[in-house]
This record gives structure tokens, C-alpha cells and sequence, in this order.
């Protein structure tokens, strides 16, 4: 069981691999965000993998946080960082 | 390997397939909306698989809902980010893709 969940975090490197790839061709900034976003799903993923394969529950945590912080992350980048939002922040 | 083990291997390679389609239409879908629907289905359906075979394999109640609460944030960053960014890909007129 615990190779089995090693293999499974092993080829979760596939869709992290794509992710990047994305990030780096995406034709503007939503395409990356949601690549960045991606990224994180997948990581939270290996670390909820690798908690069960290693037993150790701190990784747990980890992804606690990570999956905490994807959202803010996308949500400040949205709101504050996207170019052009001086015509978008008080449109709604 | 016990019926529990298969029923948590079953549940992973499930997600595990999510998680690749996600990629590929990551990789292949033409514009910023297709990609953002795969994305959010990647982050609901593809974690909510593999979250649910490992709470099965976890003994403990704690760990489980600790696994559940995970997935719960990822699904509402999931959601969240998708209206947020698409919305505001509209408003800047970013080209929605046709045949």
C-alpha cells in the first residue's frame, strides 16, 4: 500500500510538469494564475500522498496550509495585482 | 492486499486519471475559459478522490477530517479563483475561443 501511494505521488509530477509548462507559455497573466493554482492542487496532493506513505501526520499540516493559502494567493492577485484593474476594481 | 486496500487503490488511480486529463486539457484547451474549467475540475474532483481513498486508509477520525477539511479549502479556492478569474478575463476582453 505505501509503494502504491509512492507511485501515485510519483506520477502526480505529470500534471505539476504540465502546470509549469502552462505557466510558462500562458498567452497572459489569468492563464498563469490558474497554472499557479493547478501547481498547488497538485502539490497538496503529493504532500497528502506522501503523509500516508512516510506516516508522518505534520505533512498534513503542511498541506493544510498550502491549500489555505492558494486561495489568498489568487484571490490578492485578482483584486490587486492584475495589470489594467484601475478600470476593473469599481466596475461592480 | 484487503478489500480496504483495493477500494483506496481504486479511489487513487480515479483521481490519479483526473488529475492527468486535468493536465492534458491544461496543455491542449485553446482558451483561458476552457483551461479554467479543467482546472477547477482537476481541484474538485481529482483531490476529492485521492483525499477520500486516503481517509478510508487512515485509522483515525482526526486525520480523516483533517484530509476532508483539505480538501473543503481547495474546493473553495477552486471555486472562488475560477468566478474571480474569469470574471475579470471578461472585463479585460480577453478573446473567448470559436470554432
Amino acid at each position: 500500500m505505501k509503494y502504491l501511494c509512492l507511485f501515485f505521488a510519483v506520477l502526480m509530477l505529470l500534471p505539476a510538469g504540465a502546470a509549469v509548462w502552462r505557466m510558462y507559455l500562458g498567452p497572459n497573466a489569468a492563464d498563469r494564475i490558474m497554472a499557479i493554482q493547478v501547481l498547488g492542487t497538485t502539490v497538496t496532493a503529493i504532500l497528502v500522498l506522501l503523509a500516508l506513505t512516510s506516516e508522518r501526520n505534520s505533512l498534513l499540516d503542511v498541506s493544510l496550509v498550502l491549500s489555505l493559502l492558494a486561495a489568498v494567493t489568487a484571490v490578492a492577485f485578482v483584486q490587486r495585482a492584475w495589470p489594467d484593474t484601475e478600470t476593473d476594481l469599481d466596475a461592480d | 492486499m484487503t478489500p480496504t486496500d483495493w477500494f483506496t487503490a481504486m479511489l487513487l488511480g480515479l483521481g490519479t486519471i483526473f488529475f492527468i486529463a486535468g493536465a492534458v486539457g491544461l496543455i491542449r484547451f485553446p482558451d483561458t475559459y476552457t483551461r479554467l474549467h479543467i482546472a477547477t475540475k482537476t481541484d474538485n474532483v481529482g483531490l476529492g478522490l485521492i483525499v477520500f481513498g486516503l481517509a478510508v486508509q487512515s485509522g483515525s477520525w482526526s486525520v480523516a477530517g483533517k484530509l476532508v477539511l483539505i480538501w473543503l479549502l481547495v474546493m473553495l479556492a477552486g471555486a472562488s479563483v475560477a468566478y474571480l478569474v474569469a470574471n475579470g478575463a471578461i472585463s479585460r476582453g480577453i478573446p473567448v475561443w470559436k470554432r
